[in-house]
């Protein structure tokens, strides 16, 4: 049993590179817990994750009693009708995660797909990360999957061979049966398990792999298991939660990040019937995190009651600090700000004497306006206090999270929370933030009942997390015949690091790490720098984070630059990255970030890059044909989430500037690919991520107050908004698994605005299109 | 008291006429496969049938329901058999899935008035429907499959 303890420091995840360092920590503990768990251990991890139907069963301390069932490896179970039971310990948004680690396990394992049962894991750190984000499912828990399934079946092997009297060589694992290559006679896995039980577990350079030809799932098209409860409306989301005796609760949080409750009258709310009480939240104390924003809690019988018993509340508010904050304003603080020096995060060589000498300089600022995940089910989380313990049903990325934040809130131990994770309807980021499930605990607690809280989608948009604003700068020098010989990068956004370290106005190494300081580019002097921004709402990540719009700056500036050249985005970038090598950071002073990955395993090569840029060029037809003033296509290729995507977006515009998208060419090199439908699937729905974030994404503030609601004024693409084909290529590859949920984001923004340009002429430097007239 | 039909069976109400049906069918009914997406009718997730019509749900207070029949994704088939969920299967068009009960009985509608639609015809019908996940190629190609028209 493991006995690993993340940092105590750790009161949430701080970042992505902190939950990718405390997933490798914990990732040496898996090493030894794949193999055999003491008694106890096994009584803990199946007792608590799965009572029901594997509570009966423990390895037998005296091996002559046989066990009705096994458990090898926090991943991994039997039950005594030969059921393998395998924990997904990642939250299911959509990517699939839920479907395609176990797929991983269950083929390593050599087990009948049919008999899996996949169980959902409580949030526990015997696991490892369970922070479903910075899209490394597969990349941080590929390895562990495989190692419990060769172990287990190992140990099938040996059991069969030891019932024949044979060699383990001799025999050979098919689909949950043992079978004996001389005789062809067969044993089945859960003839076997009374004995499998008593051998000693095989040392690591024991195992042995499939290679690929032998694999049965992995590489082929696996439906998510969840499908066919999902399609007949009986899949368990967050929303559909219930426990028995349970109230409903809506909360009315200040309009103002950081504002408090002054006072308030309830007697007309208390009115409403099936309303039954009101408690008043208290707000956060510095850092936020992901606490609670406080406010007033209307509790009753139903969701409708308690809907409206919050409009009848009056509260008087004290705004705080914020009350001033304007949209307006920021955008006007940002694009200053970056027009002067910053904290360098990354220099080679002199730009400024660079730019003294070139022939032409070039400068071009960017703006990118603040956004809200708004996942198709709001935030909601159901959650009992009792006897000094917490038990939620959660649609959360980040069970752990859940647990760490409840129990600060609560005053409890981490383990004191046992957090149920459903299906989530979306996550984007917004997931990993808890604050509604600390809500729905302290609301327990004072109520004295299980409680369910809800946020409407007005809460969503107004009180949430978003994903920060930025202004970026950028400065180019050119020789006489358009070579790039100077490259300055500026950048300036709240900083999620807001979140963590009140006031903070750099960004942490996520943030820089995330487009502004690896410019894989063949520039003799390049240098970024991150300038201060203050947050005056809570920033957080949203798929594909800094990319967004570290991405949409770089390619469109590269695209002016091309333009300037008299030349397009494909050809001025080929020469741009110069020969195929791996970029090394560290000559320019920069502790690569690298989504927490080493540079050894994960290089920034620019091989890979130029690889998918030139493949969607070839397919898409990009540079062949003519750009009319209403079809263009535009092209942007990026490496992120240490994957190489290349996207063509083919743009249509009507007499009356309405802008279509017939058509993207997507080219992903994510290395190996586990389940490819459900890459493929990633990418289409980047795309359309990626047409939101560029056509129409912009959430605003007056006087310290989020003014958008509702879809009506915060849109996101419908179907005839969206690409109308989105084809996707994915590169055949042996490198390792890199990410695929995020990565097809960044480069579809710029790849639309490049288009425009084409198109129109038109240079877009600020998000979303919508606000400017493209005819 | 109002009388009405959910899936067949017949039921009385006799709470606040005011409650939108979402909420009768998921606090009270436990019929969960409709859901919750914006309370305003503008992104089609909770969408039911009431006669046969599309009808949003999270707006349509059950007082106006007196005699009409509410279909549901729980009744839309008996073992979610309807061409649509069958084709929303061939194609995988599920991610994250929230959505897609919406958009299947938005779908069913369609069908029903017309079916053999035209691109046009379907795109008018799902751009009512929001799905945030992205799966709008597969959500056409699938309404096709089940329409058994040309992809």
């Amino acid at each position: 049993m493991s006995t690993f303890k993340f940092g105590e420091s750790r009161q949430a995840p701080e970042s992505t590179s902190v939950t990718t360092r405390l997933a490798r920590q914990a990732y040496a503990q898996y090493d030894q817990s794949v193999q055999m768990m003491d008694r106890r251990g096994f009584v803990g991890t199946v007792l608590s994750a799965s009572a029901l139907v594997l509570g009966v069963c423990v390895r037998p301390t005296e091996a002559s009693a046989a066990p009705a069932a096994w458990q090898p490896s926090v991943y991994l179970g039997f039950e005594a009708d030969g059921t393998v039971v395998i924990m997904a310990h990642r939250s299911e948004m959509g990517t699939s995660s839920r479907t395609t680690l176990p797929m991983m396990l269950a083929d390593e394992l050599e087990a009948d797909w049919k008999k899996v049962r996949i169980e959902q894991a409580l949030g526990d750190e015997k696991y490892g990360s369970q922070n479903t984000d910075g899209s490394c499912s597969v990349r941080d828990f590929g390895e562990a999957m495989h190692k419990a399934g060769a172990t287990a079946r190992l140990l099938f092997e040996r059991a069969a061979a030891q019932k024949w009297g044979c060699q383990p060589g001799d025999v050979m694992a098919s689909q949950s049966t043992i079978v004996n290559n001389k005789t062809k006679a067969k044993l089945t896995y859960v003839e076997l398990l009374p004995v499998v039980a008593t051998l000693p577990v095989p040392k690591e350079s024991e195992l042995r792999y499939k290679t690929p030809d032998q694999y049965k799932l992995i590489g082929k098209k696996v439906p998510m298991v969840d499908e066919r409860s999902i399609l007949v409306g009986k899949a368990v989301y967050g929303m559909d939660a219930k426990m028995p005796g349970m109230l409903y609760a809506m909360v009315e949080r200040p309009p103002v990040y950081g504002g408090k409750v002054k006072s308030f009258d309830n007697s007309a709310a208390l009115q409403v019937k099936g309303v039954k009480q009101t408690v008043e939240l208290p707000g956060f104390k510095p850092p936020h995190l992901f606490q609670q924003l406080g406010g007033v809690a209307v509790l009753g019988d139903s969701t409708w009651a308690v809907m409206q018993g919050r409009k009848q509340l009056k509260i008087e508010w004290d705004n705080g600090a914020h009350a001033n904050y304007n949209s307006v304003d920021e955008k006007k603080y940002l694009m200053d700000t970056v027009l002067k020096p910053g904290k360098v995060v990354r220099n080679r060589g002199d730009v400024e004497a660079a730019f003294a000498k070139s022939a032409k300089t070039h400068e071009a600022n960017y703006y990118a306006p603040l956004l809200a995940h708004a996942p198709m089910e709001p935030p909601v989380a159901v959650a009992e206090f009792k006897n000094g313990k917490v038990e939620t049903w959660c649609s959360t990325q980040d069970p752990q999270a859940v647990q760490a934040s409840v129990a600060a809130a609560l005053g409890i131990q981490k383990t004191d929370v046992a957090c149920h994770v459903t299906l989530l309807g979306g996550g984007f980021g917004r997931k990993g933030q808890p604050d509604y499930a600390v809500e729905a605990a302290l609301l327990s607690k004072a109520a004295g009942k299980p409680v369910k809280v809800v946020w409407t989608r007005e809460d969503d948009l107004r009180s949430g997390f978003f994903h920060t604003v930025s202004g970026m700068h950028m400065k180019a020098g050119l020789d006489a015949d358009g070579k790039l010989n100077s490259w300055l990068f500026r950048s300036a956004f709240p900083p999620i690091a807001s979140t963590f370290a009140p006031g903070e106005q750099y960004g942490m190494d996520v943030e820089t790490g995330m487009g502004l300081n690896e410019l894989p580019y063949d520039v003799a002097n390049l240098r970024s720098e991150n300038c201060p921004a203050p947050n005056h709402v809570r920033i957080s990540w949203l798929r594909s984070v800094a990319h967004v719009y570290h991405a949409f700056a770089i390619h469109s500036f590269l695209d002016e630059l091309a333009a300037m050249n008299n030349t397009d985005y494909v050809s001025y970038v080929l020469k741009t990255l110069g020969p195929d090598r791996h970029i090394d950071l560290t000559k320019d002073g920069t502790k690569p970030w690298n989504n927490g990955m080493p540079v050894e395993k994960f290089p920034i090569d620019t091989g890979r890059l130029r690889r998918v840029l030139e493949m969607a060029a070839e397919q898409s037809g990009y540079g062949k044909k003519k750009a009319t003033k209403n079809r263009a296509l535009g092209i942007a290729a990026h490496r992120s989430f240490l994957s190489y995507i290349a996207s063509v977006v083919e743009i249509e515009i009507d007499e009356n500037g309405k802008l279509t998208i017939p058509n993207v060419w997507t080219v992903a090199d994510v290395g190996k690919v586990i389940n490819p439908d459900r890459v493929v699937a990633q990418m289409e729905g980047a795309a359309v991520f990626g047409t939101s974030v560029a056509m129409m994404g912009e959430i605003t503030a007056m006087n310290g107050r989020i003014r958008e609601s509702n879809f009506h004024n915060y849109p996101v693409a419908r179907m005839t908004e969206s690409p109308r084909k989105v084809h996707v290529h994915l590169v055949p590859s042996r490198e390792l698994s890199a990410g695929a949920g995020e990565p097809g984001v960044p480069v579809i923004a710029p790849a639309i605005t490049n288009a425009i340009f084409a198109a129109t002429g038109k240079r877009i430097r600020e998000l979303p299109v919508r606000r400017t007239k493209l005819v | 008291m109002i009388e009405l039909k959910v899936n067949g069976q017949p039921r009385k109400f006799d709470g606040d006429g005011d409650m939108p049906l979402l909420w009768y069918l998921r606090d009270e009914l436990a019929l969960t496969g409709s859901k919750f997406g914006c309370g305003m009718g503008l992104c089609g997730a909770c969408t039911v049938h009431v006669n046969g019509e599309p009808v949003r749900s999270c707006v349509t207070p059950v007082r106006t329901l007196a005699g009409k029949e509410i279909t549901t994704i729980e009744g839309l088939s008996a073992n979610g058999t309807h061409p649509l969920q069958l084709a929303w299967q061939e194609h995988a068009v599920a991610q994250c899935g929230y959505c897609q009960t919406g958009q299947i009985m938005q779908a069913a509608a369609l069908l029903k008035k017309t079916p053999k639609p035209t691109d046009q015809q379907i795109d008018a019908a799902m751009d009512r429907n929001i799905c945030r996940c992205g799966t709008y190629t597969r959500i056409r190609a699938a309404v096709k499959t089940a329409a058994g028209v040309k992809a």
